[in-house]
């Protein structure tokens, strides 16, 4: 049995942060707030966009909904369609690569028994291959949801899928005993003498 | 080696807390307002001499760049906007600056938004940089409690405001007018040029888009003096860097060194060296994945700075080295790359959507030598008609990789060829 979708409209929470994001931008330049604003939508939303918020949100606006439409397809972070619960997205750009994503891309379609772009039955994860995630010497690197974790192997990718499977917490960053993105093995600079003029 | 008193960023990989507090005790803060007292002159005047070149990869004068806003307001506001759209393949040095160090860069964006009028900053991050811009908005929100920005900003009689924009997945938005149109609420499509932004930028405005790091540099060098800053690295290629250090090396890293660093010495300082050892590279891109790529020989003696790069038909860039040993699949490597800049081409100009998926189809057929070898000649001629003939640079940025391809390894590619002819006659 479904009943008839509930229409789109923003929680009082969001309605503020909302309102808090056309604040930022000068008065009558509130088109500035639809990059956010498709965000919260999506967010408050499970993780995608539909036509119908894209049209909310340009009433919204006070923009042509086509307008919008344009942004939230132009940009990949918006989805069009719904997601699992988690969003595991592998970057396999050449540094990435260099260091082995491909085996992290295998692993993630193997234990989670989907190809990219594809969801699981679960409806738990979506596996989705990413251009460079900004975070080359901590590769390869996988974000999940607002979360980076780095320095992976098939090892660690497997135990993470595990974990989140099972509603553990897992630590993002990276796997292996490093600080961020200081030398494997402890940092060559800044070791003491931390002077500048403090 | 850079002297850790002459680094700029001290707490980059996050030992010490990124709060306001731990920043004060690292020297961010200090003595603001006698800097702004000094008078937007005084500011632009040491900028240049500290010759500063920007660091998100074009490498233009920034104290010049500065200069080019108005004096005088003809009744539009100036905003200052701050790149923080990092994505160029190799290159993480901005998101190290923004989790911990945030307050570098929103005191740099007070000083600089000062020195051209501009009544506020708007820093566009990277979409997947989430907790990153949870980290600005942090340090953001402490700068207006302790009165450094918003009205009256350390006391100085001028009103500033820092605001964060998430960008949401798009390469392009990198490119500064693409930036402009995403934060009005738009495709992130590039803009023609003239106007440049300085006259016209966002909502019409004078704007100037800086780098994260030229920005959070900023303060440190008027504190200490253009001429420090200048004393550092080589004339024309002055300072300190941050290198992103990725690929096939012991101990990738994020390190801050001194401009015009033998790259050999960069790799094998910080890096741990090349996997396998130095006889064992076979190739580095020196600037991030737009940059041509340089092969062994060159990169035993090259120096990492704008000009030593420019002499070997290569580039800065944003300084992200990605090094590869012998056991890479270079032609791989570069076919990875043209099919980013397939991904991320906005469509815009015929030139590079069509061309970055026609290179991009060719290259694929070259991992496996499934061509012919008068292609890659044609291929070379593609990357030449659509290099230059673009609105904005991922034209270039997406011929160039393939162009120092053949430069170097067009063996390696002829070789490949010939394997895939020979096996299909068996």
């Amino acid at each position: 049995m479904s009943t008839a979708p509930e229409k789109f409209v923003w929680t009082s929470e969001n309605e503020k942060a909302a309102q808090a994001h056309i604040a930022k931008y000068p008065e009558g330049r509130q088109q500035s707030a639809v990059m956010p604003l498709l965000d919260l939508a999506q967010r408050q939303n499970g993780g995608h966009v539909t036509q119908e918020i894209m049209e909310y949100i340009a009433d919204y606006l006070d923009m042509p909904a086509i307008r919008v439409q344009e942004v939230a397809t132009f940009y990949t972070m918006y989805n069009h369609k719904p997601i699992g619960k988690h969003h595991v997205q592998v970057c396999g750009t050449t540094p990435c690569w260099l260091r082995g994503s491909d085996d992290i891309m295998k692993t993630c379609k193997s234990k989670l028994g989907i190809e990219k772009g594809q969801t699981t039955e679960d409806g738990m994860f979506t596996l989705s291959e990413v251009e460079c995630a900004g975070a080359c010497v901590n590769a390869p690197v996988v974000a999940i949801d607002d979360d980076y974790f780095e320095d992976l192997t098939p090892e660690t990718m497997t135990e993470l899928l595990e974990k989140l499977a099972k509603g553990e917490e897992v630590k993002a960053g990276p796997q292996i005993d490093r600080q961020n993105s200081a030398p494997f093995g402890g940092p060559t600079t800044l070791k003491g003498d931390k002077g500048e003029d403090a | 080696m850079l002297a850790d008193k002459d680094r700029i960023f001290t707490n980059l990989y996050g030992f010490e807390s990124p709060g306001i507090e731990a920043a004060m005790k690292r020297g961010d803060w200090d003595g603001t307002k006698e800097i702004i007292a000094k008078g937007k002159d005084w500011i632009i005047g040491e900028m240049k001499e500290s010759g500063l070149r920007g660091r998100g990869g074009a490498g233009f004068p920034t104290g010049l760049k500065w200069s080019f806003m108005p004096k005088e307001t003809d009744g539009r506001p100036s905003y200052l906007v701050i790149n923080a759209d990092e994505g160029e393949p190799g290159t993480c040095k901005d998101r190290d600056l923004m989790r911990h160090d945030p307050h570098k860069l929103i005191e740099g964006c007070l000083i600089a938004g000062f020195a051209m009028n501009a009544v506020a900053a708007y820093i566009y991050i990277r979409g997947e940089f989430f907790r990153e811009a949870e980290a600005l908005e942090r340090a953001i929100k402490e700068a207006y409690d302790k009165g450094f920005i918003g009205k009256n900003a350390c006391g100085t009689g001028y009103d500033f405001d820092v605001y964060v924009h998430r960008g949401a997945g798009a390469y392009i938005c990198g490119e500064e007018t693409a930036l402009i149109e995403s934060l009005e609420g738009k495709k992130g499509q590039p803009r023609l040029k003239p106007p440049f932004p300085a006259n016209v930028g966002v909502w019409g405005c004078p704007t100037t888009v800086n780098n994260v790091e030229s920005i959070a540099v900023a303060p440190t060098i008027l504190r200490r003096g253009g001429a420090w800053f200048a004393g550092l690295g080589r004339p024309n290629n002055t300072g300190t860097k941050v290198f992103s250090i990725s690929g096939h090396v012991n101990n990738p890293c994020n390190v801050e060194e001194e401009m015009g660093i033998p790259l050999k010495e960069l790799i094998e300082k910080h890096a741990g060296g090349v996997r396998g050892g130095w006889d064992n590279l076979l190739a580095v891109i020196p600037g991030g994945s737009s940059v041509p790529v340089l092969p062994k020989e060159i990169c035993d003696t090259v120096l990492m700075d704008f000009d030593s790069l420019r002499e070997v038909q290569s580039g800065l860039g944003t300084a992200a080295v990605i090094v590869m040993d012998k056991s890479t699949d270079i032609v791989k490597a570069i076919a990875r790359l043209s099919e980013f800049y397939k991904h991320e081409s906005c469509g815009q100009c015929t030139p590079c959507r069509e061309g970055t998926g026609w290179m991009w189809r060719v290259m694929e057929r070259l991992v496996e030598g499934r061509a012919e070898k008068s292609e890659i000649d044609t291929l070379l001629d593609v990357t030449k008609q659509i290099e230059g003939h673009t609105i904005c640079a991922l034209g270039d940025a997406a011929a160039w990789p393939i162009q120092g391809l053949m430069r170097h390894f067009r063996h390696e590619v002829e070789a490949r060829i010939d394997a895939y002819h020979a096996k299909a006659a068996e």
